[in-house]
């Protein structure tokens, strides 16, 4: 499972699971699940330590989803990697009593924290990283942030405080997709001169083709390398990528699809599926 | 007719904003949940979007209203309310700013998205801030009624909604409204139903069930949950058994002050009806208010137990 080509079959197979869940549950956050999921791919598949059966290891890497509602994606990773029944999921998300809310929660085994109001995954993954210190543990910490979670005051708190406190092993990524509910983010709060404001704050700034997975893993790779500034990889990303009538486009930001959509979408990563094997 | 409370309440700042120049609307990219897309298109001048950024929202509109203009900052009741609960005490409560909170999908209209899109601690939070004046409309006549009368009082208040369109309480041309004064739909002696919000309609409906069954009560919207009507309470207390019914958690919110009311001037028995203190069942909000009894059947069920003992 090492291999770029691994991580691409993956990613294809998980956001194929990704829109099943979307379409059976009929709610969810796709357009940025479907940006999102090489940086989930990549790190659950090749660059965390973690482990179901040893899903409260204390010395396991730590995974914040700070844009929480792109849960599916998320879910659909850890269904695959055994921390529960992948069937389970697919007919109770967002059911009735159903321990699968729609957004992620800690009841859920390889959850680490309960997200969805945005701009907490960063401060919190400070946190965490600073109990690793203090504890002269190895583990590593990740969190992933929309861009439109930018706008959020906490995070640049929390950037703040990671900078000064020179946590290396933090790695944050944004998942640039240039948009966010009412439109782009440009038009609605520019994310603008994003690289230097980090490195403003003393990180160690990585720049990438966020859906293009050699490149999203060779940051990951440098990212692991940081030596006393946290890193972040501004993962520059396509919302709703992979499937042609979501892409860039910021109705799918929720919405979901008709059975004819469902079945062009799901045709289209079969197509590409097809092309990695 | 069955219209959402925020498509109401964006009615008539559409309507005013023609001729009012100072109504300025402020946005967190929540202007399509918000019903506010029209507003935003029709008076871009007089539009303001801040992003995700509910705290920079109220002190921005604060700022704002400090300098003239009649603010109303519109976001998920449930970080509106909560995160960015210093600004509004300091900004708007404590600085007495003109601004009008709007907190939309109130309650647990996000159904299975989950506690952090629920605003269920609303009341309590907000409430308890001196000066911070809250109401919850329960259709859209009323709505509309509260959103002239803010419009013209200048203090800072908060007005809750859901998010689904809800059908009306009132009649078109017969709607009861005083400001700051609960409405009372129905008149009874056995006991007395004290709702608020989207919770009105099914004390209305518990209301004609229990009259049926030969059972007079008492039905009354107390749209302004602060300042709570007193005498409408004590009117109520006099029945000797109250009902409150509201989207909010059991602690501090209208069930509460109701209590604090009736123990302090006319002690009478009271069941809170609200939502537990743990984070709610997954699913819809109509499955929550049933799985948690907030439905007339329920207050039924309540009101005849209450009057067996
Ligand atoms: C504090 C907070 N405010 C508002 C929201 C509602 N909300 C959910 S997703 C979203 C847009 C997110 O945009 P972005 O961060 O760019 O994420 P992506 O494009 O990756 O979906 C908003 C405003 C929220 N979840 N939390
Ligand atoms: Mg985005």
């Amino acid at each position: 499972m090492n291999t770029v080509k691994d991580l691409e079959r993956k990613a294809c197979e998980i956001r194929m699971d990704t829109i099943k869940l979307v379409y059976t549950a009929g709610c969810g956050h796709i357009g940025g699940d479907m940006s999102e999921t090489e940086a989930l791919v990549a790190l659950y598949y090749k660059y965390m330590n973690c482990n179901p059966d040893r899903a409260d290891d204390p010395d396991r890497d730590r995974f914040i989803l700070s844009k929480g509602h792109s849960v599916e994606t998320l879910y659909c990773i850890l269904a695959d990697k055994g921390y529960f029944d992948r069937e389970e999921l697919m007919s109770t998300y967002c059911r009735y009593e159903s321990r699968f809310i729609g957004h992620p929660n800690n009841k859920i085994p390889g959850v680490e924290m309960n997200s969805g109001s945005l701009g907490h995954g960063l401060p919190v993954a400070v946190g965490m990283a600073l109990a690793g210190k203090m504890d002269r543990k190895d583990y590593r910490v990740y969190t992933v942030m929309g861009d439109g979670e930018l706008a959020e005051g906490s995070v640049w708190e929390g950037a703040m405080a990671a900078g000064h406190y020179k946590l290396d092993n933090l790695c944050a990524i944004v998942d640039r997709n240039r948009l966010q509910i009412s439109g782009t983010t440009e038009e609605v709060m520019s994310q603008r001169n994003l690289e230097e404001r980090f490195m403003s704050f003393g990180w160690n700034v990585l720049s990438v083709q966020g859906n293009h997975m050699a490149s999203i893993d060779g940051a990951l790779a440098v990212a692991g390398e940081s030596v006393g500034r946290p890193t972040v990889i501004i993962a520059n990303t396509v919302k709703g990528w992979g499937v042609s009538f979501m892409e860039d486009n910021a109705s799918w930001h929720h919405k979901v699809f008709n059975g004819e959509q469902y079945e062009q979408a799901m045709a289209e990563l079969q197509d590409r599926r097809a092309k990695l094997l | 007719m069955s219209v959402a409370n925020k498509q109401a309440i964006c009615n008539v700042l559409m309507k005013r904003a023609k001729t009012d120049k100072d109504i300025v609307v402020l946005c967190s990219d929540s202007r399509g949940s918000g019903s506010m897309v029209d507003f935003a298109e029709k008076y871009p001048e007089q539009f303001v979007e801040v992003g995700i950024a509910e705290q920079n929202l109220v002190s921005i509109a604060a700022g704002l209203a400090a300098c003239g203009k009649k603010a109303i900052a519109v976001s998920p009741a449930c970080f509106l309310s909560t995160r960015s609960m210093e600004q509004i005490k300091v900004d708007v409560a404590y600085s007495r700013t003109n601004v009008m909170l709007l907190g939309i999908s109130g309650g647990v209209s996000y159904g299975a998205l989950g506690m952090t899109h629920h605003s269920t601690s609303d009341i309590a939070a907000l409430g308890s801030i001196p000066g911070m004046r809250l109401y919850l409309p329960s259709d859209r006549l009323q709505a509309e009624k509260l959103t002239e009368a803010l419009l013209e009082d200048g203090e800072p208040a908060y007005v809750r909604v859901g998010r689904n369109a809800v059908e009306d309480v009132y009649e078109e041309d017969a709607l009861p409204f005083e400001m700051n004064k609960a409405t009372v739909l129905r008149e009874g002696q056995d006991l007395a139903i004290i709702a608020c919000g989207e919770m009105v309609l099914a004390a209305k409906r518990a209301g004609q069930a229990l009259e049926k069954q030969g059972i007079h009560a008492k039905v009354i919207d107390m749209y302004c949950v602060k300042p709570m009507d007193e005498e409408a309470v004590m009117g109520a207390a006099r029945t000797g058994r109250i009902i409150t019914v509201e989207e909010h958690s059991f602690y501090g919110g209208l069930g509460s002050m109701v209590c604090q009311l009736t123990a302090a001037k006319s002690p009478c028995k009271v069941v809170n009806l609200t939502l537990p203190d743990t984070p709610v069942i997954t699913g819809s909000s109509r499955e929550i208010f049933d799985h948690y009894g907030l439905n007339a059947e329920h207050i039924v069920r309540v009101a005849k137990r209450m009057l067996e003992k």
